[in-house]
């Protein structure tokens, strides 16, 4: 599906406008923001606007465009848990993003029982029962992870650990978690059914939504849409109400995320597929797991040319945000620089024009081409039995990529060359040990079904490796 | 004059040996390759006759300007001799020439050469003494500062240095570099040459030729006032001033004696022509031989750098070398026997190796000789580092290409380690690995009766690089190892 996406978007505005759905868009899109916007950007990424909020039709609600993602909380030994799994998480560094996150109008946290090792939700809950309960939203979810979580009894106990850690006696916004994900041995529908219709917990959910311990009731699609599209019909048919929906959405996954794995699905179909029914979208991965944000130099150069000021990871944001029907964009944070410059970025939103569109367009070809992995580094394929770290490896590879290091011929002349050549396998190694790089996976397959991106995993590593070797001999 | 240009020469010499058994750039190892190839025992073994003709016309000409020289051995001693003197001064005298043992142990030397009786040869030669001490001492020292060099680079996001892993290759020959440096170092200290005198063979081969060779040390007796510094300097024990006589067998030409003599008496001079001091008739010993060298040595095996492991990753056991009944050999080494006969355990190969497999034997009868195993790498294609610094021609220069050829071992396969008959993993990292294609994935019946994939070997296309051992993922032993072909085979 290539939908012209400024099509698109008024073809969203007019359905949003023909379900008279009252999505509030406090944007002063156009001109006359762009002034003080500008300003505010050449004074550093400090914004004085005021965040943008849209209303979620069915409880009225008033998020911020900007939601904080909990999954990627820093730890004390620096990084997140992807570096140092074993470090507890800092909780003083996550205290102080979320009160600068609150001070300026975030008021939508995203949290699991599954991120951080199991932490983020504890984490959460401290730094968020500082503040009044009324002041915030928390989404959490029923995870799907571990096959043995999936009985009514282990999904009823996660829920209420969920309250507990959250400290709070009900949930704004519960998700089924990663729909469409195969698990165990089942596919994803079979995975569907076996977590959460079998055992009757989504009816138990939506009990507890009738007791309000559960204010929004939606799902986080991943992987197999017949299990996405088969929700909506039941939408459709009054059998489940949906209010709300967490999808992937970015540039470069609005046209090619089918092209790039064709197990996949587009954005500008889940997001038209939503916007139709004025279900509320949640957006997640506006980044690609960081990957919006580190652009090769190719790509810098144009995105700077359109706006000296703006970093890829503001467009990634200014693009995932301008759909109407967005509820909230969700963005992982590490550190305190990320707070700062979503804030300023949806302080409020610009919306991305004609011209602007046309050039993420532009570079979603060329990233696209480049034929990066694309990993977002969500770490749920770990611990790899072999010992592999997996989202390392790619992400390195990627970085590389982008960086344009070695991507010359391989016939190993010239002197640029052989100094990239160096950097690279010089960086592998400091990446990760020898016994854990992509040379040493075995194919065991294990990792598959874990991957919320379907990335063959196991065939991208014989990629990376047949790289690696023809480096290593050049 | 003979005294500063012996020390720069020799100051070239050692440094360049020394670089090269650091393994400083492999640039610098091509540059500086030659000075491992001119020393006199390598070249005999690799029958380099160009090498031993300059050798032996150049000691029928100086003397025995070769053991204080080209000789790292030899040189190394000189550096402890000279501590020591600064410790206390005119600290030598004469003693007679050990004929016995020197020759004794000459004869010993060339039995086992000639029978291939490696353990004898390898510790007896003087290059590879030196090499055995800058691999086993200074190489981990010299890693480990790299190491912090790049852990600093890292930093600074630069790529000059590259971490290497250190790891102990041989507790044996770590043991016999020690002793080799703690036994040599206080000899040298205290009495100078002793050991090139008394054990060395290579000193006692030229000794035959710097007898009679045409400069030599020249002790003028009328000039002579008796003051017995130039005896109390010689390091050779060579000199004595009594008799006016200097000993051309032992004289190891460091000019020494001729700096010290403040009265003129001593010469570097032609001797055709000019009234020859005579060697001197034995006399009574003065100094026991070997006085107390017998050191207490603490076996300090140096604890193996850990590997770094993060947390939350799965753990991986370290690898464990599979008993093989026939060793492995570089490609170039052409045979256990070839292998056996010529090489003098110097370990330049193994400090060569970019990929961690050379390592020194520990079966005494190819004792520190060099031998293959793939925990931590394998024989990576386009490497051929090992054959291009070999001195003795044990491993033979061979290019990229002759490697594809060489069929070192063949590859064997463990059923009961193979990950897919043990817990019924799909893996086929050693096929998919292989550079030969000489692995296919064949269905296979496990005890229990489950069919599943495992690795069928082609051994006659098998060239045994050992990447399918190194890649395995049974731990610590690999499902699949390569066992050594006795004679390489070429095809």
């Amino acid at each position: 599906m290539t939908m012209n996406r400024r099509d698109f978007i008024k073809h969203t505005a007019a359905a949003v406008a023909g379900t008279s759905l009252l999505l509030t868009a406090c944007n002063k899109s156009g001109a006359k923001t762009n002034k003080q916007t500008l300003e505010n950007e050449e004074t550093g990424k400090e914004s004085d606007g005021e965040m943008t909020l849209r209303t979620n039709p069915n409880t009225g609600d008033k998020v911020s465009l900007l939601g904080f993602g909990m999954m990627r909380l820093p730890v004390v030994a620096g990084g997140t848990a992807r570096e140092n799994p074993d470090s507890p998480i800092d909780q003083e560094a996550v205290n102080e993003m979320v009160d600068y996150a609150m001070s300026h109008g975030v008021n939508y946290y995203d949290t699991s029982p599954a991120y951080c090792q199991g932490e983020s939700e504890n984490s959460t809950g401290i730094a968020l029962s500082r503040y009044p309960r009324n002041s915030y939203f928390i989404a959490t979810k029923l995870s799907n992870f571990s096959p043995q979580t999936w009985s009514r009894e282990e999904s009823m106990a996660m829920f209420e650990r969920s309250l507990g850690y959250l400290r709070t006696d009900y949930v704004d916004y519960l998700l089924l978690h990663g729909i469409g994900m195969s698990g165990g041995d089942k596919d994803g529908m079979g995975a569907f059914y076996a977590r959460y219709m079998d055992n009757g917990i989504l009816d138990w959910l939506v009990e507890q939504k009738r007791a309000g311990r559960i204010r929004n009731l939606g799902f986080s699609y991943h992987g197999d849409v017949a299990v996405f599209d088969m929700l909506l019909r039941w939408h459709d048919e009054g059998k489940y109400h949906w209010d709300f929906v967490q999808i992937e959405l970015n540039y470069l996954d609005w046209n090619y995320a089918k092209q790039i794995n064709p197990r996949n699905t587009n954005a500008s179909y889940l997001y038209a597929e939503l916007a139709k029914r004025g279900i509320p979208a949640v957006i997640m991965e506006p980044l690609l797991g960081g990957r919006l944000a580190r652009q090769p130099s190719t790509i810098l150069r144009q995105m700077k040319e359109m706006d000296i000021d703006a970093t890829p990871a503001r467009w990634a944001f200014r693009y995932a945000g301008t759909p109407e029907g967005i509820l909230t964009v969700l963005s992982g944070m590490t550190y305190i620089e990320h707070v700062k410059e979503n804030c300023a970025t949806y302080s409020p939103l610009r919306s991305i024009t004609a011209q602007e569109d046309a050039m993420l367009m532009r570079i979603a070809d060329e990233l696209y081409n480049m034929k990066a992995v694309p990993c977002t580094a969500c770490n749920y394929c770990m611990p790899c039995p072999y010992g592999l770290n997996i989202p390392i490896i790619f992400s390195y590879y990627n970085n590389c990529l982008a960086d344009g290091l070695a991507a010359g011929d391989m016939n190993g002349m010239d002197k640029q060359f052989r100094e990239d050549r160096k950097r690279w396998l010089v960086g592998y190694d400091r990446a990760e040990p020898r016994m854990r790089q992509a040379d040493h996976c075995i194919g065991c397959n294990h990792c598959l079904s874990h991957c919320p991106q379907r990335i063959d995993i196991p065939r991208e590593m014989q990629r990376i490796d047949r790289f690696v070797e023809k480096l290593k001999q050049s | 004059m003979l005294r500063k240009i012996r020390i720069i020469l020799a100051c070239f010499f050692f440094v360049a040996v020394t670089l090269l058994f650091l393994n400083v750039s492999w640039n610098l190892n091509l540059w500086l390759g030659w000075v491992a190839k001119v020393q006199f025992l390598p070249a005999l073994l690799a029958l380099n006759f160009g090498v031993l003709a300059v050798l032996i016309v150049l000691t029928l000409v100086f003397g025995r300007l070769y053991c204080s020289v080209v000789c790292p051995l030899g040189v190394m001693q000189d550096v402890f001799a000279w501590a020591g003197k600064k410790h206390k001064k005119n600290r030598y005298g004469y003693s007679p020439e050990k004929k016995w043992l020197r020759y004794s142990v000459l004869a010993v030397f060339i039995v086992c050469l000639i029978i291939g009786f490696a353990p004898v040869t390898t510790l007896l030669a003087p290059y590879s003494s030196y090499g055995r001490v800058v691999n086993s001492l200074f190489k981990p020292l010299y890693d480990l500062l790299n190491n912090v060099l790049a852990g600093v680079a890292a930093d600074y996001d630069s790529y000059a240095f590259s971490e290497v892993e250190i790891w102990m290759r041989s507790v044996t020959t770590f043991v016999v570099a020690l002793l080799t440096f703690i036994i040599l170092g206080v000899l040298a200290w205290r009495n100078g040459r002793t050991y090139c005198n008394t054990v060395c063979p290579v000193g006692t081969m030229l000794s035959f030729l710097s007898r009679f060779s045409l400069l030599r040390i020249r002790l003028d007796k009328d000039k002579c006032k008796n003051c017995s510094l130039c005896e109390k300097n010689c390091k050779a024990a060579a000199i004595d001033y009594k008799s006016g006589t200097v000993d051309y067998s032992r004289c190891v030409v460091c000019g020494d004696c001729t700096d010290k003599c403040k009265f003129d008496a001593l010469h570097y001079e032609w001797a055709l022509g000019g009234k020859d001091s005579k060697p001197v008739q034995p006399d009574s010993s003065r100094r026991a031989f070997l006085t107390g060298a017998a050191l207490a040595v603490g076996t300090a095996a140096m604890a193996e750098t850990k590997i770094k492991i993060d947390g939350g990753l799965a753990v991986i056991e370290d690898k464990q070398p599979p008993k093989r009944h026939t060793p492995l050999t570089p490609p170039g080494s052409q045979s256990l026997r070839n292998m056996n006969k010529h090489c003098t355990a110097c370990q330049l190969c193994v400090s060569s190796c970019p990929n961690n497999v050379l390592r020194p034997s520990t079966d005494p009868m190819r004792f520190m000789q060099p031998e293959m195993s793939f925990e931590r790498g394998f024989c990576r294609p386009e490497c051929t580092h090992c054959s291009s610094v070999c001195p003795t021609g044990a491993i033979k220069q061979v290019t990229r290409e002759d490697k594809t050829a060489i069929h070192i071992g063949h590859a064997v396969w463990i059923a009961d380690n193979c990950i897919p008959v043990a817990n019924g993993d799909e893996c086929g990292a050693c096929a998919r690995h292989c550079p030969a294609w000489a692995i296919h994935m064949v269905d296979y019946t496990t005890k229990d009766g489950r069919t599943v994939q495992v690795p069928a070997i082609n051994a006659e296309v098998c060239i045994g690089c050992g990447k399918c051992e190194y890649l395995c993922p049974a731990r610590p032993f690999s499902a699949i190892y390569v066992e050594g072909n006795e004679v390489h085979h070429i095809n």
